[in-house]
């Protein structure tokens, strides 16, 4: 099924709704209709059995026993990192690490690359569309090293300002944090302009994949990015597992930032000899199941294939886009030129959290807050906002539901 | 579940016209709410005048449901006593926590807030007020959270 474009994936759509149980469901006496995907996708059954299969037949733990389970286990674990590194197109599994999230993974490389190599007077630069997992973090490495953190700042559409970017790249910049996509807005950041101006100062940028994993292909030598981080609930996996692809380079010459079991070679009281890459930042039994659902999850998705997924989710972005336009007293808040599939707004009158549980009575899921973003909705001027986002097995009836639920929102509150 | 069991007209009516909104004056008494689950900031002005609540005002930004509550608070607070302001405090938290708790008369319009205890994840947005005037009876500095 590889190759379909988003007309053909369109045609598809009741079998690829139908791998989905969750879909299959009614809220609140209503189908659900559900647009939370920025926050966490569903899963396909693909995944949810590969986990039961894994806790029925081949649980044990990984790299220590000689016994068959242990080996089997072993084997799915790091198949599913291999699976990873293919769909990052990283070069080595070696640059493949698994965290318990996107976040775990900024935390990751602020404790360890940030603490051994920060000091006073040396800077890291963000931007203004962060989440607070790529603000905090950088927040607290600066507190405990001296370092400052600097924000590049945006316009008024919800994209990255690169004279602002290139003005607060400095000489004393020592790393680049800033996410591939804004969970807020949507935002697609200029990547490619970030690491190429980053790099001429020979400067590392990590980013924050969590909203791009579903929706663009990442080629992580392409993008000659220097760290990439991401979650699999994002990606029609798991939740309490993500990845950190770190250049091996960088991620050898890093210090750990947990100790505990499978990240040594050898232990005494008089000292330790850590392991090699990637187990050294793996401290500890991992979330092997969740690393093999997130194995299945991107083979679920490499199947239908992102370039797909991307041209039918723009095409969503642009129906949601202009049927919510039509509706009077909302305003779509970031409306950056290149976005991925998700449409942040406010309605006149009405409280984004009235509009939540208005919607979730009709069974429509969104998120309503301030999305873990506080900067970016205080740029606004705003306490929250409502976030419908998309994911491929949405569909143009479920954002009719939405834009009607709306309209219905606004009778009750005339 | 109907939507109007939540949002009833009058709750609809302290939204879109919120009684008692301002601040006061030192010597009135100041206090802030937050709730860091949706961003709702409430700050409450009470005035007393020995042991009654002479002046209470609020302002802030949130949903219907904390600016109706509030309003609906101001009005129902206004002119009592601290033992009286004590007394209401627990009839309206048992009306928003428990389900099967009768509605006392006593609650006057403030029944109108019943439908929010069938809604879990919006009791902090009405009894935020509640917390926020306690506080500044009480008159600690601290801002309260809801978590």
């Amino acid at each position: 099924m590889s190759g379909l474009d988003g007309s053909t994936l369109a045609a598809a759509m009741g079998r690829l709704r139908s791998d989905f149980p969750v879909l299959q469901q009614n809220i609140n006496g209503h189908p659900l209709v559900y647009l939370d995907n920025g926050a966490s996708s569903q899963r396909p059954l693909a995944v949810i059995e590969a986990e039961r299969h894994y806790a029925s037949h081949l649980h044990s733990n990984v790299h220590r026993g000689v016994h068959s389970l242990s080996a089997l286990a072993t084997d799915a674990f790091e198949g599913a990192r291999d699976n990873v590194r293919r769909f990052l197109n990283a070069r080595s599994t070696r640059e493949i690490i698994f965290t318990r999230g996107t976040t775990e993974s900024i935390n990751l490389v602020a404790q360890s690359y940030g603490r051994s190599r920060l000091g006073v007077g040396d800077e890291i630069l963000i931007t203004a569309l962060e989440h607070h997992s790529n603000i905090v973090p950088w927040q607290m490495v600066c507190a405990a090293t001296g370092a400052t953190l600097k924000v590049a700042a945006i316009n008024r559409r919800g994209e990255l300002d690169l004279s602002s970017f290139k003005a607060a790249l400095s000489a004393q910049t020592r790393l680049v944090a800033t996410s591939h996509v804004s969970n807020a807005l949507g935002s697609v950041l200029p990547v490619a302009e970030i690491v190429a101006l980053a790099h001429a100062q020979g400067v590392p940028v990590l980013l924050d994949g969590a909203q791009a994993i579903p929706h663009l292909t990442i080629d992580v030598q392409a993008l000659d990015c220097d760290f990439y981080a991401f979650s699999g609930h994002k990606l029609y996996g798991p939740d309490g597992i993500g990845v950190l692809y770190g250049r091996e380079s960088l991620l050898e010459a890093m210090p750990p930032w947990q100790g505990g079991g499978d990240m040594i070679l050898s232990v005494s009281f008089t000292g330790t000899t850590y392991n090699q890459l990637p187990y050294k930042f793996e401290a500890g039994t991992p979330h092997i199941s969740g690393a093999i659902g997130l194995g299945v999850a991107i083979d679920y998705v490499s199947k239908i294939g992102l370039p797909a997924i991307a041209a039918w989710e723009q095409h969503l972005l642009e129906y949601a886009t202009t049927q919510l336009s039509t509706i009077e007293g909302l305003t779509i808040i970031g409306t950056a030129a290149d976005k991925a599939s998700l449409v942040s707004f406010t309605v006149e009158g009405i409280h984004p959290h009235d509009l939540g549980t208005i919607l979730d009575q009709s069974g429509i899921a969104i998120r309503t807050g301030h999305h873990c973003a506080m900067p970016v909705m205080q740029f606004f001027g705003l306490p929250a906002t409502a976030r419908a986002s998309f994911a491929f097995y949405n569909t143009t009836d479920e954002i009719d539901q939405l834009v009607i639920a709306v309209q219905s929102a606004q009778r009750l509150f005339r | 579940m109907d939507l109007k069991d939540l949002y009833r007209d009058v709750i609809l009516d302290h939204n879109k016209t919120p009684r008692h909104r301002g601040t006061l004056p030192p010597p009135a008494r100041v206090a802030q709410g937050h709730n860091p689950l949706c961003g709702d900031q409430l700050t409450v002005y009470a005035l007393m005048d020995g042991d009654i609540l002479k002046e209470v005002r609020f302002e802030g930004s949130g949903c219907a449901i904390s600016v109706a509550s509030a309003s609906l608070m101001t009005e129902a607070v206004k002119g009592k006593s601290q033992a009286e302001i004590a007394h209401l405090f627990k009839a309206i938290h048992d009306l928003l926590t428990r389900a099967d708790a009768p509605i006392p008369a006593s609650l006057g319009k403030l029944a109108a807030l019943s439908g929010v205890r069938e809604f879990p994840a919006r009791v902090k947005c009405a009894s935020l007020c509640w917390h926020t005037l306690n506080q500044a009876l009480a008159g600690a500095d601290a801002p309260i959270t809801t978590e």
